[in-house]
């Protein structure tokens, strides 16, 4: 019988949330590397027990955790990431040139195809990737050689690369976004990238067109029409019909369209699914409510879903890298809070409850739908 | 021998209980018995020191004797008592954070 498995990386370490496919009754496994903060967790679509985790303190700084189990025993690999040559600069806070730095990977994307390729993303912004199961990273310095890069400037968290996207259609094509540079996309599997963000506007920074300096926060695909991207940006929901070379604001009636993450339906590709938040200075929910929103027509035309998610007094936040789908049938949507809960709905978002309700603060929810 | 006690989170991630013993050629220095650690425990390599630049890391201080050696010169020799394992090495996660 299928099931859903949920990776959920939290400010305290890793859970691993389990049910069947009918998603009501959920076996909760962990904390796996207690203390530590698990920015990510992602499973290899090419062999479903093959897990990875980025697990970092600023204490001891970062490991990379592998399991081959779904997640029952996992075991240290390797955590040296060394810029290519020497790493040259990029722009500071105060605008002053400042070394490129290493300090936690915030996204780990497996291969499509290969369990021992994978991609990560790290703060200051560089791809590494790994061939050999996560024991030897190398950077694919293309990204931070494109003439930008020392422009580029740290978002509120850091000059951090938080979205990886590997084009299931077209061998090579990689989408990434990086705050606060932008999208940047490669078709020669990471050795030339070019920005994608023609259609931005962002009134928070010296030219609100430019080129490259936007506060992207998250970018969502759907695997069967890959030329069809979807953006949560820092303000704005954008969607692009061009694989990235331009991109529409389709934020309609949001009651805000500040908020972090953003992610597709499994059957549908022009749902989408977003978490209104209340402002840059804020970062809370509106009006006290938890409310997902969901477009059919692929934005625009929003609603707002209620059912089961608390209405009063609500005042956390869901990040960028914590929501997911499933693909069973109905899609399964799941997200968790920094209040540390985290929410599934097992009817497209038509109905939410909580699978767990006091875990730390939830950093990332990733979701694998099991044979 | 040299004995070393390593901060829980380190004891957890070497699969370690109570103090590590090892076996440093040499001067027992901060470095020989980094190296000999991290030979013996490779998932410790880059929480101590960095992988490259091979600094103490800013949170980690190193303690022995009840002196702090964490400004010590790393080829610097440890303690007698320390070199002869009398006293353990501390590995200490500072005292910060949430």
């Amino acid at each position: 019988m299928s099931g859903v498995r949920a990776l959920v990386g939290t400010r305290k370490g890793a859970f691993v949330l389990t049910s069947d496919a009918k998603r009501d009754r959920w076996d909760i496994s962990g904390p796996h590397f207690g203390g530590w903060e698990i920015y990510h967790l992602k499973g290899s679509p090419a062999d479903p027990n093959r897990l990875y985790a980025s697990q970092s303190t600023g204490w001891f700084g970062q490991q990379i955790q592998r399991s081959n189990d779904g997640g029952k025993t996992w075991e240290s690999v390797g955590n040296k990431f060394v810029y290519d040559g020497v790493p040259g600069t990029h722009l500071w806070y105060d605008g002053t040139p400042r070394p490129w730095e290493f300090t936690r990977v915030w996204h780990l994307e497996p291969s499509l195809t290969d369990p021992d390729t994978i991609y990560a993303g790290v703060q200051d912004a560089a791809l590494f990737r790994s061939m050999d199961g996560g024991q030897t990273w190398q950077e694919l310095p293309g990204l931070r050689g494109h003439g930008s890069a020392s422009s580029w400037q740290p978002g509120a968290g850091g000059l951090c690369l938080h979205t990886i996207l590997l084009d299931p259609s077209h061998p090579g094509r990689i989408f990434i976004a990086i705050s606060a540079a932008g999208v940047f996309r490669t078709d020669d599997a990471g050795k030339t990238w070019r920005p994608m963000n023609r259609g931005l506007r962002s009134e928070q920074i010296p030219n609100p067109t430019a080129e490259v300096g936007h506060c992207v926060h998250r970018i969502a695909m759907h695997p069967s029409r890959p030329r069809v991207l979807f953006m949560q940006k820092h303000w704005d929901v954008m969607r692009s019909d061009d694989a990235g070379e331009s991109w529409q604001e389709v934020s309609g009636n949001l009651p805000t369209d500040f908020g972090f993450p953003i992610d597709v339906h499994a059957h549908d590709p022009e749902t989408i699914y977003v978490v209104p938040i209340k402002s840059d200075s804020e970062h809370y929910l509106p009006e006290g409510k938890l409310r997902v929103y969901r477009s059919r027509t692929g934005g625009h035309e929003w609603e707002a879903l209620t059912k089961g998610l608390p209405q009063r007094d609500c005042y956390v936040n869901v990040l960028r890298d914590a929501m997911a789908v499933d693909s069973l049938d109905p899609c399964g949507v799941y997200f968790g809070t920094t209040g540390g809960q985290v929410y599934a709905s097992a009817d497209a978002g038509d109905s939410w409850a909580p699978i767990v309700r006091d875990l730390p603060s939830v950093v990332s929810v990733e979701v694998q739908t099991l044979p | 021998m040299i004995r070393v006690v390593l901060p829980a989170h380190l004891r957890t991630l070497a699969h370690v209980d109570g103090e590590v013993k090892l076996h440093v050629e040499g001067r027992a220095t901060q470095r020989s018995v980094l190296d000999a650690l991290e030979a013996c425990y490779p998932m410790l390599r880059g929480t101590i020191r960095d992988h490259v630049t091979q600094q103490r890391r800013a949170f980690v201080r190193v303690f022995a004797c009840e002196q702090d050696l964490s400004h010590e010169p790393p080829d610097a020799p440890l303690p007698d008592a320390v070199a002869m394992g009398a006293e353990p090495l501390l590995v200490v996660g500072a005292m910060a954070g949430g």
